[in-house]
């Protein structure tokens, strides 16, 4: 329209809102570690490690403050396999949300497994990380993980 | 504490689609009814909270369209839970208990229809860790599902025998969305939807509204011939992080019936929020119900699961049965919540 009458002025409009919020020093600490290549937990009072990095404590309450690295490969524990991927899925053909143990973590993480085919997945399986192509420090920046 | 009682409840038609019909008109013809059914009108209702959810009318402040269903002037009392309407309940009974209210009106209602509910149930998660993946509902509960399957605690049989039961129950149920006679081969022999589950391992998706009254014990017995008295009820939820869970259980459920004091009733009905066949097996468990319960008469959740009322639904049937002679003591639950993370739990005689 623009094009065919210069008088007319047009600009793109989104809805949205303008708040920002904080990730805080835990969980903001993980993305921005995640942004780098890199994964940790927090260790909980009774030693386990939860991945992603949690807040607090899921049984004592407790807030947590020790970080520590853990791998990008792990074992998965359960999985679901999504035959037809609705609009907002980010893999738009069949894949796998799973929960993935990494190693050095006792608390398996949600995410996704593109592992082609169902029958390619098992739980047991050791998946890897897939990194996105470009690391802006969300839980997006693990694209995926992938039979390892 | 104060007693208090169910003395009447009332659901809409289970429908996968309610048409023009707006939240309103869905809630006014139930709330009418409900209060018909014992005699009263909004002016003898001391307090009104319902449940209902702006993500899936698309709109802040949702709850406040569904008080056109009601008579708000003069100026009534009134709550809302962004949540199922038992917690509706639940607070109603703080009112009752405390000694401000002797008579409450509960609803509940959505219609899930315009959108995709599956995403629209995402929004629940945590906004950083998950959300951003929009893992769906259907594709968490099978997570759960195959956990189970998985660690032997079920087997695909027994989930399907979970769904051959709630059909054929919905048959007796005129107001069921999805009732059939059906038999554990036909149900196995259906293609999976997201593995491992089945499409009829889900809730379907319905529009609809219910509502129900409460009362303190003076008001319950001038107004109903047979309360559905509330011995117990108590609500825990479980850590948002999801790994941390042990999915095939549910803790939860088994701290709010010990605090409801399920143990040692002559439990003789029960209604568990399940919207997915393996979860009633699990609450089954966890609730230490004995195989002589029946459980979901009115085919539960598979058979209608109306957003934001199909918990309170669990209390309207079990207390319903109760009033009419039909049981005697009864168990009944609502979750809310990825795998069953928050659950409430009531126990109701008569």
């Amino acid at each position: 329209m623009a094009e065919t009458n210069p008088e007319l002025l047009t600009k793109s409009f989104e809805l949205g809102y303008t708040y920002t919020r904080s990730t805080g020093p835990v969980i903001g600490h993980f993305l921005t570690e995640l942004r780098e290549g890199r994964i940790v937990g927090t260790r909980t009072s009774d030693g386990r490690v939860l991945v992603p990095a949690a807040e607090y404590d899921p049984v004592s309450a407790e807030a947590l403050t020790e970080f520590v690295s853990v791998a990008e490969e792990g074992v998965v524990t359960t999985w679901s396999w999504v035959a037809e991927p609705i609009s907002h899925h980010l893999l738009q053909k069949p894949f796998a949300f799973a929960l993935v143990r990494l190693d050095g973590a006792d608390v398996p993480m949600l995410h996704m497994v593109d592992a082609g085919e169902e029958g390619a997945m098992r739980t047991g399986m050791r998946v890897r990380v897939r990194w996105a192509a470009e690391r802006r420090g969300s839980i997006t920046d693990i694209a995926c993980f992938e039979p390892a | 504490m104060r007693e208090a009682a169910v003395i009447g409840y009332t659901q809409s038609m289970q429908r996968r689609y309610a048409g023009a019909a707006n939240e309103s008109e869905l809630i006014m013809p139930v709330v009418r009814e409900v209060m018909q059914s014992v005699g009263v009108t909004q002016k003898d209702i001391d307090f009104t909270c319902s449940g209902s959810c702006d993500y899936l009318q698309g709109a802040a402040f949702a709850f406040v369209e569904g008080l056109n269903a009601v008579a708000t002037a003069p100026p009534i009392r009134e709550s809302h839970v962004e949540m199922d309407a038992a917690w509706a309940l639940y607070e109603a009974l703080l009112k009752i208990w405390s000694g401000e209210a002797d008579l409450c009106l509960i609803y509940g209602f959505s219609k899930s229809s315009p959108g995709e509910l599956r995403s629209v149930l995402t929004l629940q998660l945590d906004p950083y860790y998950h959300v951003p993946l929009w893992p769906d509902a259907v594709s968490l509960a099978a997570l759960q599902a195959r956990a189970m399957l998985d660690a032997g605690s079920l087997t695909e049989r027994d989930m399907a025998e979970v769904v051959m039961r709630s059909r054929r129950a919905a048959l007796l149920n005129p107001k069921a969305q999805l009732a059939a006679e059906t038999s554990i081969e036909a149900l196995l022999a259906e293609p999976r939807f997201v593995s491992p589950l089945r499409r009829h391992d889900c809730a379907p998706i319905t529009d609809g509204a219910s509502a129900l009254l409460v009362a303190s014990a003076d008001t319950a017995r001038r107004l109903c011939a047979r309360p559905a008295w509330i011995r117990g009820i108590d609500h825990r939820m479980e850590t948002g992080t999801l790994g941390a869970r042990d999915l095939t259980r549910s803790p939860s459920t088994r701290y709010a019936a010990a605090r409801a004091g399920v143990a040692g009733r002559p439990v003789d009905t029960a209604e568990l929020h399940a919207p997915f066949s393996h979860q009633e097996i699990i609450l089954r468990r966890e609730l230490g119900l004995s195989d002589s319960v029946a459980v979901n008469p009115s085919g539960g959740a598979l058979a209608g699961n109306v957003m934001m009322a199909a918990g309170l639904d669990r209390i309207g049937h079990v207390a319903t049965r109760i009033m009419r002679g039909e049981a005697d003591c009864g168990v009944a639950h609502a979750t809310s919540g990825p795998c069953l993370q928050q659950n409430l739990v009531a126990v109701l005689e008569a």
